[in-house]
């Protein structure tokens, strides 16, 4: 089974995010990248489909030059090989730009099954696989937390708010993952070592054979028009239980109207 | 004024809270028009929508629709705004509204604002991104607005509207039929309110120490009429399930009062719940950075301070 597996690199949550002044899109230089943390479950998923059936994983991430540290994670992690998007034409690409291009590759390269995590940390549109479905034309089996496969059936396990869907497609399809579906692994230093060696593919725009009307933030079907960070939310009041936290909260509540 | 599409939620027949906050949030901006998707649709549902402003009630309410994954929602809503070219379609910013919003999009050629949180003239959305540390004002630029809003961004206001009923066929197309939903589960919810849909949000963290000990964020939790959630320490901990989590990796709540006990105020926690209007904080460390967010906050035990609040609450009512 050929297997892609979407990595997208973010900026670290536990650093401060911002967006660059001049255009209004992330700043990807303020804080460090590091691999979105649902993608390690879609990569670990990825991993445990070819043990079990098969095949090869490649990883797909579309960024800046810094992201190809992303893709050396999933590599050590045990995906065998990767394709590098990457073009300055793509600054700024909305959620309709990115799943162009994203298709436009995949289309290029080749899947059996495609695999993202559900949402990112730093934008968390959680459009993506949806979109890709879309534009392939293939079944969407996302929001999994359990994905089976024999021969050519593909069934999920799709969360929903009342518990779960099951849910049936045959290859080619395109799933997203939740958390907690497996345990991603940790890249052993064998597995770090080997991915050093491991083959990166570039493609730029032109090579993705992209068109420049799709891309980009000129391109984009939608705009940020202000961005401002939040005021801080004004203090509040912190008292010590005195034996009576409990009353006082009620108290609080009740000034508030919600009792 | 042009019609707005706002794509119906609705359980078991009844229409959910956050629909009523749509076309609320539509009749503000133009004529509401419901989208009623799939089986269920009778007179409690019509005299809802028509309650809360609903003039036209476009209905395609065959079973075909629900059987497949997204794509015939999506498929549905494109057919009407190739038919009705609407000002702009809302959608409910669930997991599953995000990703129709998401198919409509690249079907109508459009532009999609995802967990937009109040919506002004022009359709400029109000994005709270970040973990809640940066607002943004953001607008589709190309096709019709496709804009997905976060529950509890606004309150619903009753209005009366016509309601008028017609019927849409779709044919679906084989694309839409890809994924097929072949059985739904259903796990015990209990008789408390939906997570993101709530108006109060109960939620323990490592602090609550054990799965029988969630019992006294649950009494809590009934107390208020509150949905109950959990920090992801509690979950991975196995004390109370998954689904109930709250922040980066788990739901996204916006309720009108979050009450966190336990719970340090991670900022992948706060990610899902910053946006509360009120948060209430009960933890024995004066520094936890819960505290810097909270509008009333107790620095003591849970074990104390959480019963007591419950029995207080049960002797006012
Ligand atoms: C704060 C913020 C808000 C935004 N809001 C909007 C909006 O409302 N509408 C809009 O059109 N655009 C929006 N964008 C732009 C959007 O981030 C990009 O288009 C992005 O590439 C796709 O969105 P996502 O990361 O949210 O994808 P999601 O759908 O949340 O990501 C799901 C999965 O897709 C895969 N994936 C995503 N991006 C990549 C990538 N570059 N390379 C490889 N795999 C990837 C990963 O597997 C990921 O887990 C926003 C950006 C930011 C920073
Ligand atoms: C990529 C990523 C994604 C994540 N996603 C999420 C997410 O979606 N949701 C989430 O919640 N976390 C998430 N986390 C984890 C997050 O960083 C924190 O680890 C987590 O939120 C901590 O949970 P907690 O506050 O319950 O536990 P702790 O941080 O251990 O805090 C427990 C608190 O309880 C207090 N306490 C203990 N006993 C008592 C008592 N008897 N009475 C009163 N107070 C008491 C303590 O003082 C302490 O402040 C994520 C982390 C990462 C890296």
């Amino acid at each position: 089974m050929n297997i892609v597996v979407c990595v997208k690199q973010v900026p670290d949550t536990a650093t401060e995010r911002k967006l660059r002044s001049d255009d209004n899109t992330l700043d990807r230089d303020a804080a460090d990248g590091v691999v979105n943390e649902l993608d390690e479950y879609a990569v670990e998923e990825a991993l445990r489909l070819k043990e079990a059936h098969g095949g090869e994983v490649t990883v797909l991430t579309m960024g800046p030059d810094k992201a190809a540290d992303t893709i050396r994670k999933a590599l050590a992690m045990g995906a065998d090989k990767a394709v590098h998007l990457v073009d300055d034409a793509l600054h700024g690409s909305d959620a309709l730009s990115t799943s162009y291009a994203m298709a436009q590759t995949l289309k290029k390269i080749g899947f059996d099954l495609v695999i993202l995590g559900s949402e990112s940390t730093d934008a968390r549109t959680g459009v993506l696989a949806a979109m890709l479905a879309e534009r392939l034309g293939v079944a969407q089996l996302t929001l999994a937390n359990k994905v089976e496969v024999e021969g050519s059936a593909v069934t999920i396990q799709r969360v929903t708010d009342y518990g779960y869907d099951k849910v049936q497609g045959s290859l080619p399809a395109v799933i997203s993952v939740v958390e907690k579906i497996n345990e991603p692994r940790y890249p052993s230093f064998k597995g770090i070592m080997a991915a050093k060696k491991k083959p990166v593919q570039k493609l730029g725009a032109a090579e993705a054979e992209l068109a420049a009307d799709q891309i980009g933030l000129g391109a984009a079907w939608s705009e940020v028009t202000e961005a401002a960070a939040a005021p801080p939310r004004a203090a509040g009041t912190v008292v010590k239980d005195e034996g009576d936290g409990g009353v006082k909260t009620a108290d609080f509540l009740s000034s508030k109207k919600f009792i | 004024m042009s019609e707005i599409l706002v794509l119906v939620e609705h359980v078991d027949g009844e229409v959910k809270k956050v629909t009523l906050e749509l076309l609320t949030l539509a009749r503000s901006l133009g004529t509401p028009a419901a989208v009623w998707a799939g089986p269920g649709y009778g007179e409690p549902a019509k005299a809802r929508l028509a309650e809360y402003g609903a003039e036209k009630v476009y209905l395609a309410d065959s079973a075909e629709i629900v059987d497949y994954v997204v794509g015939p929602k999506a498929e549905l809503l494109a057919t009407l705004v190739a038919e009705k070219s609407p000002a702009a379609v809302l959608i409910a910013a669930t997991p599953e509204g995000k990703e129709i919003a998401g198919r409509l999009a690249i079907k109508t050629d459009s532009g999609v604002i995802t967990d937009a949180v109040g919506l002004s003239e022009g359709f400029v959305a109000d994005q709270s991104i970040f973990g809640g540390g940066v607002n943004v004002k953001s607008r589709v630029t190309k096709g019709t607005p496709i804009i997905a809003v976060r529950p509890n961004s606004t309150a619903p206001e009753a209005a009366p509207g016509a309601a008028a009923e017609e019927q849409v066929t779709v044919t679906l197309s084989d694309a839409a039929k890809a994924a097929k939903v072949v059985e739904r589960v259903k796990q015990e919810k209990g008789a408390r309110p939906e997570l993101t849909e709530a108006a109060i949000v109960v939620s323990g963290g490592r602090g609550v120490g054990s799965a029988e000990n969630f019992a006294i964020i649950e009494k809590l939790a009934d107390s208020l009429g509150a949905a109950v959630g959990a920090s992801r320490a509690a979950t991975d901990a196995g004390w109370y399930p998954h689904q109930f989590q709250v922040g980066q990796t788990g739901k996204t709540v916006s309720p009108q009062l979050y009450i966190a006990a336990g719970i340090s105020g991670a900022i992948q926690h706060r990610a899902g719940m910053q946006t509360a209007k009120t948060i209430v904080a009960i933890n024995k460390d004066p520094e936890a950075p819960i505290f810097e967010l909270a509008d009333f906050g107790v620095v003591g035990d849970l074990f104390q301070v959480v019963p007591q609040l419950t029995e207080e609450i049960e002797k006012r009512k």
